[in-house]
């Protein structure tokens, strides 16, 4: 569930003799500036809280009668709540299941576009007393690994990727049931996992590449998993049929597909699709 | 009279509404599940370790806090001393403190990197993951409701009864054992109802510091939350599990006071 937003009344004041300027505006011969206004709620993946709270902040500025409140949750969790009848503008899942299963509900305006991509990467804590520096080492009895429940997208991306890396070159037959002896707690999402690790509680997880964040980096270490093993996590955005807002949406997923929303997603360590 | 009658009206619509948010969400989730459902889930691995844990760390908790609350209670009933203020609302504080807030406590005192939790380590205990970790959180965030209970059971202890004690040269810990206890019996009871159905209900805490293991740490609640994420069916029904179980219980230790008393 979003969390209630105390400045809206006040946004939506500052907002106001704008909108008013622009309602006058478009009445003219040439309208100067008419751009989405009001209240727009977006529902996404937990994986893209940093980068969509910058996205958010851009379309706030370049259209200044909007204000953006964002959900951040498991993919799974947002898809149900919007089926239970969420009013929510717009909807960016970590895979195409979840978008699939809002899509199959009748509940999507237009189509899904796939707006990144997105790796999975091993983090270690640096203050884990076990020594962890091969993948292999997550096998080693006794080492405590999170993972996200097997619901949540990413948890079920990291059990993908252990099962391809079973009986690679250096890796044991049984590695993915080996690491899995090792998994203390299922998260509930993928922002669980790395603060689980980050805090040392939990020696190793799988994340997103895109979850080592700045502030996360000084605290854990990253191990890559090999292109040939790795789960390419990719990300579906769409308007929502009973969005309140579509013009809003609009603007936001078109700023998200922009070379500009492209740039800040590749900053933020996901892989843009146009890249590829 | 008539104003009597229009406040009597008034009333009987508020309480009619109150009931009505009390019974609409429980009796959707009764009516959602077929009974032989209900039964059907009850037999799956899931489900039956998830509510083993729940009563088993609700249970251990629940002692736990009666133990350890039993003395502050009592100190809190007593006169006034310097702190005083500053104890009862260290006491309240797990009431209004979101419990995912509990957890992060939790964790930065008990982890394995927390304050107490460093020193624990080395000497090859570690809470966080594991049963211990659900049981403390529960303690956590019950705890409260037991003390309030039994220190308003030992204050409505008629002052007459222990001045009586006193005059037959009785100790303090022969009055408290054998006057004060058995006269707050029923406020004891009514406590530790409350805290173990708090107990029995915690999440945040939990999903925090102890983590998500089905058989370790899955509760329950948590069993519920993370169905709900990938199995509406398996959700609900083990809600109406839960509710079932829970409002049996609370039925079992309301009565309890009534039958002690006689």
């Amino acid at each position: 569930m979003p969390a209630p937003d105390r400045f809206l009344p006040l946004r939506l004041a500052r907002g106001l003799p704008l909108t008013a300027l622009c309602l006058l505006l478009s009445f003219g011969p040439s309208p100067a500036w008419s751009g989405p206004a009001g209240h727009l709620t977006v529902f996404s993946a937990a994986s893209l809280t940093d980068v969509f709270v910058v996205l958010g902040k851009v379309l706030e500025q370049r259209n200044p009668g909007v204000g953006v409140t964002h959900g951040f949750a498991g993919s799974q969790q947002l898809a149900t709540q919007i089926e239970q009848g969420a009013r929510v503008d717009v909807f960016a899942s970590a895979d195409q299941r979840w978008m699939d299963y809002v899509r199959q509900r009748g509940l999507v305006a237009g189509v899904a576009t796939e707006f990144v991509r997105n790796m999975l990467v091993v983090i270690v804590a640096r203050s884990s007393p076990a020594r962890i520096a091969r993948l292999q080492d997550l096998a080693t009895p006794g080492i405590k690994v999170v993972l996200a429940a097997a619901a949540v997208p990413v948890g079920r991306y990291s059990r993908e990727a252990l099962d391809r890396l079973n009986g690679a070159p250096g890796f044991a037959q049984d590695y993915a049931q080996r690491v899995l002896r090792n998994v203390v707690s299922h998260e509930e999402n993928v922002r669980g996992v790395v603060s689980k690790v980050q805090l040392g509680e939990a020696d190793a997880g799988i994340v997103y590449r895109s979850d080592v964040t700045p502030a996360t980096a000084g605290r854990v270490l990253v191990l890559d998993i090999p292109d040939r093993y790795n789960v390419v996590a990719s990300y579906p955005i769409a308007v929502l049929r009973a969005a309140p807002n579509p013009a809003a949406a609009a603007a936001f997923v078109s700023l998200v597909l922009s070379p500009l929303g492209q740039r800040v997603l590749r900053d933020h360590n996901f892989t843009p699709v146009n890249a590829r | 009279m008539l104003a009597d009658r229009w406040s009597a009206r008034l009333a009987g619509l508020a309480a009619a509404l109150f009931l009505a948010l009390l019974v609409l969400p429980v009796a959707s989730l009764l009516l959602r599940v077929p009974p032989g459902v209900l039964l059907e889930r009850l037999r799956s691995p899931v489900v039956t370790q998830a509510l083993w844990l729940s009563l088993l760390t609700s249970l251990a908790s629940s002692l736990a806090v009666i133990v350890l609350g039993l003395p502050v209670a009592y100190l809190l009933a007593g006169r006034a001393f310097p702190g005083k203020r500053v104890l009862e609302t260290l006491v309240d504080l797990p009431m209004v403190l979101p419990p995912t807030v509990a957890g992060v406590g939790l964790l930065l005192a008990f982890g394995r990197m927390g304050l107490v939790g460093r020193v624990l380590t080395p000497l090859g205990m570690t809470i966080p993951f594991t049963t211990a970790a659900v049981i403390l959180a529960q303690a956590f965030v019950a705890g409260p409701f037991f003390v309030n209970a039994a220190r308003a059971g030992f204050e409505a202890v008629e002052p007459q009864y222990l001045r009586a004690a006193a005059t037959l040269r009785s100790s303090a810990g022969y009055t408290f054992l054998r006057v004060v206890l058995p006269l707050s019996v029923p406020a004891l009871l009514a406590g530790a109802a409350m805290t173990w159905a708090r107990a029995l209900g915690e999440f945040g805490a939990t999903i925090t510091f102890a983590g998500n293991l089905p058989g370790v740490t899955q509760t329950m609640p948590l069993a519920v939350y993370i169905a709900l994420q990938s199995d509406l069916e398996a959700a609900v029904a083990l809600s109406a599990i839960l509710l079932v179980f829970s409002f049996a219980l609370l039925l079992v230790l309301r009565h309890l006071p009534s039958v002690t008393a006689r």
